[in-house]
């Protein structure tokens, strides 16, 4: 009787996790080899079977191309950003202050990953506006041309990369912060008795003890970038000319233009990178 | 460390803090001007004119209340639902041993791994065949037991001794009557950090609600801001009160709930 009890306190879970999640997984790679749209929800088995047509697609798609080429662009450089701003200040905090003040930076440094992205992207937005935003306005103050940040093409994208990891690295901090916490005072002391200098501990010491922590940030940050959206859509809806576009906010196009099929194919192709993306860092990982 | 390397880590730090906290001050004070103000060259730091007339604006015009009573549903049945739930679910992967129970396990950690915009197309598609487009009941059910819940109970509960429920099946007490009479008493903090990441989860959510709710009084607060923002000519000084509306329940619960928030993480990056 008490071996199917379990079963009975996980059914609410079993059950939502058949019905809302591993159901419409498998009815999305389904799709994607249809033509579905959003006119057939009323009739979803009228589909026609179009084989692979929607994944030849997607290559010669332009916009597809070039959201995927801006993804990993995002994800190469906004990935090393976070966590070198993580690290930065994480080391800053764990080097000795008193432990009111720290408190009190660490509070301030996670704030924004806890506020809504829809609202922080509109105050960015607005403060990277031309006229009225606050960054030229301080950039005239001390000299400097500022830019029309949102609207050029060369600058909207890295825009969008400071803005997620301002937003981003609080966590990696607190993540970071645990893990040097953990690692023994008695090697920093060894350490420096064997005459090595602050910077050879933090290569010697640090680095080596940090490696979990960071493997996880590494792998829990790509796999986030990996879907970056809101960001773009609130601050530029993709542009100027898709030089913004991301794989999600691309899927999420399609979508809106009732290309159910195709959405499908984009998915399942950004699903499987970013299961093997994060494989492969594991796999790395732990054999380094 | 010598007195100039503590003097120059404070300002580094100072200078961090100043960065990122820089952006909210400046968007609520901001939301406190008139709309001529916002737009002066040089721009005021602090504003000249209080007024509160974007935000009377923003209630009269698009109907911001409607959407934070949506939000503020939205997000308390989810708490209530995934308290009561993720506990029930990570109790008896803790505590009760039951055939199959890695496989069901496994599960949670997928359930985690699969991204929003991969489930998009195919749940939204669901829920317009169960009928359920535009209700609270399509925005709240793909969320009502969190498999991020479920692991930090499950880790939480293990920690807990199994006398305590052996003690109880002897003297005679059922297993729902166990459940709630034994354990639930003891998990109060990780409840509580629950219920927290929760309402937090809920009410940041922007990319569901955005594809369900459809007409504006069921929107939630991230989708009415971003259609607001969406609309051509939309001014800066409605775009930032909205902003603040958003923002500024999470920072108060945060600054008077925090180490909630920091034992989250800890019990759920960590372990």
């Amino acid at each position: 009787m008490r071996r199917t009890l379990g079963w009975v306190f996980v059914l609410p879970f079993v059950v939502m996790f058949a019905v809302f999640y591993l159901g419409p997984l498998l009815v999305g790679i389904g799709m994607s080899f249809t033509d579905m749209r959003s006119t057939d929800v009323a009739d979803p088995l009228a589909v026609n079977v179009v084989g692979v047509d929607n994944y030849l697609r997607l290559m010669d798609d332009a916009t597809m191309r070039k959201a995927a080429v801006n993804t990993v662009i995002f994800v190469l450089t906004c990935l090393p950003l976070t966590i070198g701003l993580a690290l930065g200040a994480a080391v800053l905090l764990n080097s000795g202050i008193a432990r009111l003040p720290a408190a009190f930076f660490r509070l301030g440094y996670y704030l924004p990953n806890i506020t809504s992205i829809i609202g922080v992207a509109v105050a960015w937005k607005f403060l990277l506006e031309p006229e009225a935003g606050l960054v030229n306005r301080l950039l005239e103050l001390v000299g400097l041309q500022g830019a029309n940040w949102l609207q050029d093409e060369s600058t909207a994208l890295p825009s969008i990369i400071v803005m997620t990891a301002w937003r981003s690295f609080g966590f990696d901090m607190v993540v970071l912060l645990a893990g040097l916490q953990a690692i023994p005072r008695e090697l920093y002391e060894a350490a420096s008795v064997d005459g090595a200098g602050r910077w050879q501990r933090f290569r010697n010491v640090t680095l080596p003890g940090l490696k979990p922590v960071l493997l996880f940030c590494t792998v829990y940050s790509s796999i986030g970038f990996m879907q970056f959206m809101e960001e773009v859509l609130v601050m530029t809806r993709g542009g100027p000319l898709n030089s913004t576009i991301s794989a999600s906010l691309a899927i999420f196009n399609q979508f809106g233009a009732g290309n159910y099929g195709y959405a499908g194919a984009a998915s399942t192709v950004l699903f499987t990178v970013i299961v093997a993306l994060a494989v492969l860092q594991l796999r790395l990982g732990r054999q380094r | 460390m010598t007195r100039r390397q503590k003097a120059i880590t404070y300002l580094g730090l100072s200078l961090g803090l100043l960065l990122v906290i820089g952006p909210f001050v400046w968007t609520a004070l901001s939301s406190l001007k008139p709309e001529s103000e916002i737009r002066r060259d040089p721009p005021t730091f602090w504003p000249e004119t209080f007024t509160l007339d974007n935000f009377v604006e923003l209630f009269e015009r698009v109907n911001i209340g409607q959407s934070f009573v949506n939000s503020l549903i939205v997000a308390l049945v989810l708490v209530a639902s995934n308290v009561l739930l993720c506990s029930m679910v990570g109790y008896a992967f803790a505590k009760l041993p039951f055939r199959g129970k890695n496989l069901a396990f496994s599960l949670v950690m997928i359930q985690m791994a699969i991204p929003a915009i991969v489930l998009m197309t195919p749940q939204f598609v669901l829920i317009a065949k169960l009928g359920l487009v535009n209700t609270f009941a399509g925005i709240i059910l793909p969320t009502l037991v969190g498999p991020l819940g479920v692991f930090m109970m499950r880790q939480f509960m293990q920690e807990l001794p199994d006398e305590l429920i052996h003690a109880a099946r002897v003297d005679g007490a059922g297993e729902f009557r166990i459940f709630f009479r034994i354990i639930l008493p003891l998990c109060g903090p990780p409840l509580a950090t629950l219920g927290l990441i929760t309402f937090l989860g809920a009410w940041n959510n922007f990319l569901w609600p955005a594809v369900v709710a459809q007409s504006e009084d069921m929107y939630t607060l991230p989708v009415a801001l971003n259609i607001l923002n969406g609309h051509e000519g939309t001014h800066y000084n409605l775009l930032v009160a909205g902003s603040v509306v958003v923002i500024a329940p999470i920072l108060f619960i945060f600054i008077f709930l925090q180490r909630y928030f920091v034992q989250g993480i800890a019990t759920t990056g960590i372990k």
